[in-house]
């Protein structure tokens, strides 16, 4: 059955205002991959994976999109009801229905094949010369070791490039996430599981990442960055956060000190001090992280006095309580920490 | 006095509140649940006003942390079980009889105790918001967030007591119903000749009955470990999380199908008639409908893709859902294909049916999207899913239970919703809906995570994110617009006759609104469309005899009773276990009264 002129039209205008606005879509989605914490700017082979079969999943389902949206478009414009037009009373058509099955299997097979080889090599093991880090997820923070260094940080991950990176995950308290989109997907930080990541970031420069796994009040704020570094960089920063807290100078400090070593040491570390507390994160190089609060602030006195003044006020949920420090033992503490770099 | 489609004079009845309460008719059954259900609707669509209010700017302090946590939970919580599900059982209810042929369901009085069940158990959870707080867990409630170490309010105990009990009203009215599809058709009615709606409802109830044990165990797990000491997902004394999210999800992946499958019974009635044409692929749409419950129950690790599963579980999962895919878009290209050489006619119902296709197909193929785990290791938990769920359950869901409400309320009520003020509102809720979740694709893109109450301002979200705001606003115009037109409709005079959209389905064969006995002689049946198959062959309908006795089941009180004991079972657990006792005494008393009460 020919369809007529006006059917082949009314279908070739359906098609034009379908891809238009498919068109403008797109130009917003991929928008979307110059924004800062984008899942579409891949710098990791981990990523580049992904984001390969992404681009393919992707253009078949516009495809399909496309191809639906016209289609049920132009038949509910040429098919409206008309003077003198009678419908015709089909039931079905078994060769189109057996043509509309097979086709959805061959696209799903064609996705789920690559699929399967990406998972593969995600769900591998790491390469055995990968460096080791253990990221341990707690409310609201996270907590970054690399055992055969010897460093303990906070909120702050920092990798050489071009080398391959096995980031054992665990969890404190709840199920978190760890999720840097340009560098890797995520995988969940569950209590009681040895759940891990790995990937070779291939460019330097500073990464975003966010807890991806709702675990209560300021799971918004439970975020951190990614810092990868040249070979020598890298180095020279193991080296300086595997010494010890650099000695309080001056009395402003000095005093500082003494709070950060007695009240501070209940829940922290500050290696090389008596305050070995394994509650919150670790401060012996406090003032070498960009942020405070994971990711909330920018590190600098302003913030960080803000924060010792009232925790959960900065923070809800905060499990670091409020102290009660006073104007002048906040200025105290602040002067000694800002000099732990 | 005969009227000129020969059914019985009506019987005027005089309705109280007391007619209401004792009820056991499957129309006012039906009627309730669809007034409670539109009701919880609101309430959600407020919830969810609240949030996209605060999300439309970075660092907005419309809400705190914690009440955003339990705002965000309620909403998921009161759309699915408070407002999708009721309304779905509310057409099902109503219809279900009419279109087989039959007179009520299988069990009367246990429909209405699923409704009692349902109110009870739905104002105890939605009470949670005046006693101590809402649950702030997330519609999941992830163990072990959800342990009382980590969420020690009662919160989490209302939702679990709140869903025990709702679960029980579904998985009664489940079983009722599908006795009801298998033992009470009308002559001729074979099983290939029911209508799509109550097949897709038949496989409803299919998956409710046997996902509902599941997080029925779960729930009860929860509750123990919660208030007793066990410790079934306490990962430090041998317990373990992911054990929550395998039997929460194997329930709550059958239930997404639970939500949008009455919805594409619904389409599937109303794209026919506005057509002007059969179904296409009648058979195809029946068995694409059982593949996909049965389906549905292989798939459930697709939730958890990012927890850990391993390489086998993950490909395995993959496949399985990939190929749900299948029988779905089989659907898509059935309705496509009823449109094709149809005469369509174009009114409000059939705007919603046709949109449907559109934005379910979004939904779906985002859905696909995320199928592949490595694509869903960028997109889970952003609001790219957001935007999935929101096109298939609002796009879907929604939509179809709309385009149900403007077809059948000439028959519910014998008035035709206006068809002016259905346009407005048709366009205001697809253009809102549109620039309200469309853009939460690009906000996923962009890395945003969900279940957040706020973000910062250097990432790039604010724009979509005011988008959306707006969107949602002219969404709720769009709802306000339809409240109107149902408020002045109800006002005016009922005109419609019996078949005022020359339908082929059987509830059309009786007046609008039905008589209590629903039919005056119970129709005879030879065609999947035998409204249709009768006008084409001239076969007049069947004059009922001048002297009748139609025996319809008396009303009781022990339905409402056994539904305010189960309340009180549940309040008493949650308060003091003196109101338990009471509550369970007066289960007991009502069963045993129901159980002797006459019934002629």
């Amino acid at each position: 059955m020919r369809p007529s002129p006006r059917a082949i039209s009314l279908t070739v205008l359906s098609l034009a205002i379908v891809l238009i606005t498919t068109w403008l879509i797109w130009i917003a989605w991929d928008a979307t991959a110059s924004d800062p914490m984008t899942t579409l700017a891949p710098l990791s082979d981990n990523a580049d994976a992904v984001q390969g079969l992404y681009n393919f999943v992707t253009i078949l389902a516009g495809i399909v999109m496309v191809g639906v949206l016209t289609l049920t478009l132009a038949f509910a414009v040429i098919f409206r009801e008309r003077a003198g037009h009678e419908p015709q009373q089909i039931h079905g058509n078994s060769r189109l229905e057996v043509l509309w099955t097979l086709i959805p299997v061959a696209i799903v097979i064609a996705i789920a094949l690559p699929s399967f080889s990406v998972i593969i090599d995600t769900t591998g093991d790491a390469p055995d010369d990968a460096l080791e880090v253990v990221a341990t997820g707690n409310q609201w923070w996270f907590e970054f070791e690399y055992p055969g260094l010897d460093v303990t940080t906070a909120n702050e991950l920092h990798l050489p490039v071009d080398r391959a990176v096995n980031v054992e995950l665990r969890s404190e308290d709840v199920i978190h996430s760890f999720w840097v989109p340009q560098l890797s997907g995520k995988v969940d930080m569950v209590p009681g599981h040895e759940n891990r990541l790995w990937f070779t970031p291939h460019e330097t420069g500073m990464f975003l990442g966010q807890c991806a796994e709702f675990c209560g009040t300021s799971h918004a704020n439970m975020r951190f960055r990614v810092f990868v570094h040249a070979p020598e960089d890298f180095d020279a920063w193991v080296a300086s956060q595997a010494a010890d807290a650099e000695p309080a100078q001056g009395d402003l400090a000095l005093a500082g000190e003494k709070i950060a070593t007695t009240l501070c040491a209940a829940c922290h570390t500050i290696r090389g001090t008596n305050a070995v507390g394994q509650i919150g994160p670790d401060l012996t190089h406090i003032a070498s992280r960009t942020t405070l609060a994971s990711g909330m602030f920018e590190n600098n006195s302003e913030n960080m006095a803000a924060w010792l003044a009232n925790p959960p006020g900065e923070k809800p949920g905060s499990i670091m309580p409020n102290l009660n420090l006073n104007a002048e033992q906040i200025e105290q503490l602040v002067a000694y920490l800002q000099d732990l770099k | 006095m005969a009227t000129a489609t020969g059914t019985l004079p009506q019987v005027q009845e005089e309705t109280t509140i007391w007619t209401w309460l004792t009820t056991v008719d499957h129309k006012k059954i039906g009627t309730m649940y669809g007034i409670s259900g539109f009701a919880f609707f609101l309430l959600a669509g407020l919830e969810a006003l609240i949030i996209r209010t605060q999300l439309a700017v970075p660092n907005g302090a419309v809400v705190d942390a914690d009440r955003y946590n339990q705002l965000f939970t309620m909403h998921a919580l009161t759309m699915i079980f408070l407002g999708i599900m009721p309304l779905g059982a509310a057409f099902f209810n109503y219809f279900l009889p009419l279109m087989i042929g039959a007179r009520d369901v299988a069990f009367p009085r246990l429909n209405a105790l699923s409704y009692w069940v349902f109110l009870g158990g739905a104002l105890l959870l939605t009470s949670s918001f005046i006693f101590g707080g809402a649950p702030d867990g997330g519609w999941f409630a992830y163990a072990p967030l959800s342990d009382e170490e980590f969420s020690p309010g009662a919160g989490l105990d209302f939702y679990a007591i709140g869903l025990l009990i709702l679960g029980t009203s579904s998985l009664m009215a489940s079983l009722n119903f599908a006795v009801t599809v298998f033992n009470m058709r009308a002559p001729g009615m074979s099983m290939m000749r029911l209508p799509v709606f109550i097949w897709m409802m038949l496989v409803v109830n299919f998956l409710l009955i046997l996902s509902l044990p599941v997080i029925t165990v779960a729930l009860v797990q929860l509750v123990f470990d919660r208030n007793f000491t066990t410790n079934f997902f306490t990962p430090a004394e041998g317990g373990d999380p992911i054990l929550w999210q395998h039997l929460f999800w194997v329930f709550a992946h059958p239930e997404v199908y639970v939500l949008i499958l009455p919805s594409m019974g619904i389409v599937s009635e109303v794209l026919p008639v506005f057509s002007r044409k059969p179904l296409f692929g009648y058979a195809a749409i029946v068995f694409a409908g059982v593949a996909i419950g049965v389906l549905g129950f292989a798939v459930w690790s697709h939730h958890m893709f990012t927890t850990g599963l391993g390489t086998v579980p993950q490909i395995v999962f993959t496949a399985s859902t990939m190929a749900i895919a299948v029988p779905t878009g089989i659907k898509i290209f059935n309705w496509m294909g009823t449109l094709y050489g149809g005469s369509i006619h174009f009114n409000t119902a059939m705007y919603f049916a046709v949109s449907f296709i559109a934005l379910f197909t979004i939904g779906g193929i985002s859905g696909v999207m995320h199928a592949s785990p490595p694509v869903d290791s960028q997109q889970q938990d952003t609001y790219f899913i957001v935007a999935h769920i929101h096109y298939v359950l609002f796009g879907g869901a929604i939509v179809g239970i709309f385009s149900g409400l403007y077809y059948w309320f000439p028959k519910m009520t014998g008035r035709f919703l206006d068809e002016r003020l259905g346009k407005i509102h048709f366009w205001l809720m697809f253009i809102g809906m549109n620039i309200t979740f469309f853009p939460m694709h690009f906000l996923g893109l962009s890395g945003m995570p969900r279940r957040i109450y706020t973000y910062d301002a250097d990432l790039g979200w604010e724009t979509w994110n005011m988008v959306a705001t707006i969107g949602s606003y002219m969404l709720a115009l769009g709802i306000i617009v339809f409240l109107v037109n149902f408020f002045w409709t109800m006002r005016k005079e009922p005109t419609a006759t019996d078949n005022p959209w020359d339908a082929p389905t059987l509830e059309w064969a009786t007046s609008s609104p039905p008589p209590e006995h629903d039919f005056d002689v119970i129709p005879e049946v030879r065609d999947r469309d035998p409204l249709w198959y009768d006008r084409d062959h001239g076969i007049e309908k069947v004059e009922p005899p001048s002297e009748m006795h139609i025996h319809l089941p008396p009303p009781s009180y022990f339905p409402l009773l056994i539904g305010l004991g189960v309340l009180l079972l549940g309040v008493g657990v949650l308060s003091h276990l003196a109101l338990t006792a009471l509550g369970v005494v007066i289960v007991i008393y009502s069963i045993w009264g129901w159980a002797l009460e006459p019934t002629e």
